[in-house]
């Protein structure tokens, strides 16, 4: 039916245009999102409970790295740590690699502006197929992503962590618990009422700013809808069109307002069944009215 | 997910492997939207003369080829930190690039720069006028020079939007890009105007990575002296023949 889109009548044109293994292309991206998103934010919060813990830590140098790791992650803008550090991370596995495999190399590693290791060392190597080079971009992206979210939630967890009354801990050491078992009896269920807004914003922030992940090469939503939408000429494709970037990119929008609303959603779910029992206003609150 | 879960797998078995040739697979970036240099069809392809050429090339150096699509302004730093082994994305060879990359013989003319503007403003005066061009292209660099105000894009596609919605006067690019644009009839006309500018288009590459260079530099050659790179040339409509 699509061979010969150009005597379709305009329904069955659109149906074809809108199945091109082009836009097959745009449909999977989504879910390279999501998944992203699925990955990311349980490691983002488990980067952010090992930072906040480290931070509140007794040891001092483990303070430190803690109290470094927010400081300097959260200082440093977004973009300049996706295009440095990505960049870094790869070298630095494939330094690694080269040390371990080849330790006889005889060659000077950095050539002028080039960084050459040995081709047993490379990440992925040379000869792997694409998709292995998407799937290994699409784990540092991860990573990446797990390490700047992971300092925000840090800090959030950390306040939450000093948020919770004093005297239940004292209480707690009374009853003659540990420090360990005062941490994660007392401490960590009651965290949580004060890091959900925190964790909540961050989330949404995480959904915003996945079209990042075309700077690191992954070819996510927004790069085949600019793709997409683009102006085509008849000579290079069987469904010329004008500039549609406009519709692809309200077509973004709708995707990305439907997410953060059914996020929302959840959010204020969890927020209510966290509240439950809890020595806050909204706790009282629960407890009066029921 | 499963295919994730199948890419950790892989990586933990290809990476104990070791390999003996250095470029057992020659990974050949592009842009993949500037036709009819290279561009993405219809079925999510790399494709156009770049893609048939370097296919060609690589046949000829008995070379297994990828092709990866990259951003225009990250091309030059993704090459040099090996995520690919060749820039093949109609770069024109200049000095400045040549410093920081290697570049094989040209493998098409030097092509000519053109103006596009809206049909009825034929007459602006481009001195004076905003011209629309690529970020890090020759193009740019000439209008920044000429003393135009000169209003850089990442694509070479937002180039062209930026003159059809008023935010430029004219865009200037290679002309075999902008000739199937103003063939399309409608609303944007090509000016008589042309610049010579840029020394023809060659692949890029490392510094350090000289054989592949003259595996290529060869493969070109052999192009040339038998009409077939000509043959593509001419199909393709990239300016004029050896």
């Amino acid at each position: 039916m699509c061979t010969d889109p150009s005597q379709l009548d305009q329904f069955s044109w659109l149906a074809c245009y809108l199945t091109t293994p082009k836009h097959m292309a745009l449909y999977w991206s989504v879910g390279t999102v999501l998944s992203l998103l699925a990955i990311t934010a349980p490691a983002a919060l488990l980067f952010g409970f090992g930072g906040a813990t480290s931070a509140r830590s007794r040891i001092t140098p483990l303070r430190w790295f803690g109290k470094g790791y927010i400081a300097i992650v959260r200082g440093v803008p977004d973009i300049a740590f996706f295009l440095f550090f990505v960049i870094a991370l790869d070298q630095g596995f494939e330094w690694i690699r080269h040390q371990v495999k080849c330790p006889d190399w005889p060659d000077p590693i950095r050539q002028g502006n080039d960084f050459i290791v040995c081709a047993a060392a490379k990440m992925p190597l040379g000869t792997a197929p694409q998709w292995v080079h998407e799937t290994y971009g699409f784990f540092l992206a991860v990573l990446t992503f797990a390490i700047v979210f992971g300092a925000f939630a840090a800090n959030v967890l950390y306040g939450a962590m000093r948020s919770v009354p004093h005297a239940q801990l004292e209480t707690a050491a009374a009853y003659g618990m540990t420090p360990r078992q005062t941490f994660w009896r007392i401490l960590v269920p009651q965290m949580w009422v004060y890091a959900l807004p925190g964790l909540g914003n961050l989330w949404m922030v995480l959904i915003k700013a996945t079209p990042l992940l075309f700077l690191l090469g992954v070819e996510d939503i927004v790069y085949w809808a600019r793709e997409l939408g683009g102006a085509k000429t008849a000579r290079f494709t069987d469904y010329p069109h004008a500039d549609w970037r406009m519709w692809y990119f309200f077509g973004l929008l709708v995707f990305y307002l439907l997410f953060t609303r059914v996020s929302e959603v959840v959010l204020d779910r969890l927020m209510k069944r966290l509240t439950h029992g809890q020595a806050t206003v909204g706790g009282e609150a629960q407890r009066k009215a029921a | 997910m499963k295919k994730l879960l199948l890419g950790t797998a892989a990586l933990a078995v290809t990476a104990s492997v070791a390999f003996a040739g250095s470029h057992s697979v020659v990974r050949m970036g592009t842009e993949g939207a500037y036709p009819p240099y290279n561009f993405i069809n219809d079925a999510g392809q790399v494709d156009g003369f770049e893609r048939e050429l370097g296919d060609e090339l690589c046949k000829r150096a008995e070379l297994t080829c990828e092709w990866v699509t990259n951003e225009w302004d990250s091309i030059i730093p993704n090459l040099v930190s090996g995520n690919y082994d060749t820039i093949i994305a109609g770069m024109s060879i200049t000095a400045e690039r040549d410093e920081v990359i290697d570049f094989t013989q040209n493998y098409t003319q030097p092509d000519p720069s053109a103006y596009l503007v809206m049909a009825g403003n034929e007459g602006v005066a481009l001195e004076g006028a905003v011209i629309a061009a690529q970020t890090n292209t020759i193009q740019a660099s000439f209008v920044a020079e000429m003393g135009a105000t000169l209003l850089e894009f990442a694509s070479p596609d937002e180039t062209i939007a930026a003159v059809r919605n008023g935010e430029a006067d004219a865009v200037l690019a290679d002309k075999s890009f902008l000739t199937p644009i103003a063939d399309e009839g409608g609303d944007l006309v090509m000016l008589e105007r042309e610049e010579l500018i840029g020394g023809g288009v060659g692949m890029g590459l490392r510094e350090s990575d000289g054989e592949l260079k003259e595996k290529f530099n060869a493969a070109i050659q052999s192009m040339k002296d038998d009409g077939s790179l000509n043959t593509l040339i001419a199909k393709w409509e990239i300016g004029a023949a050896f």
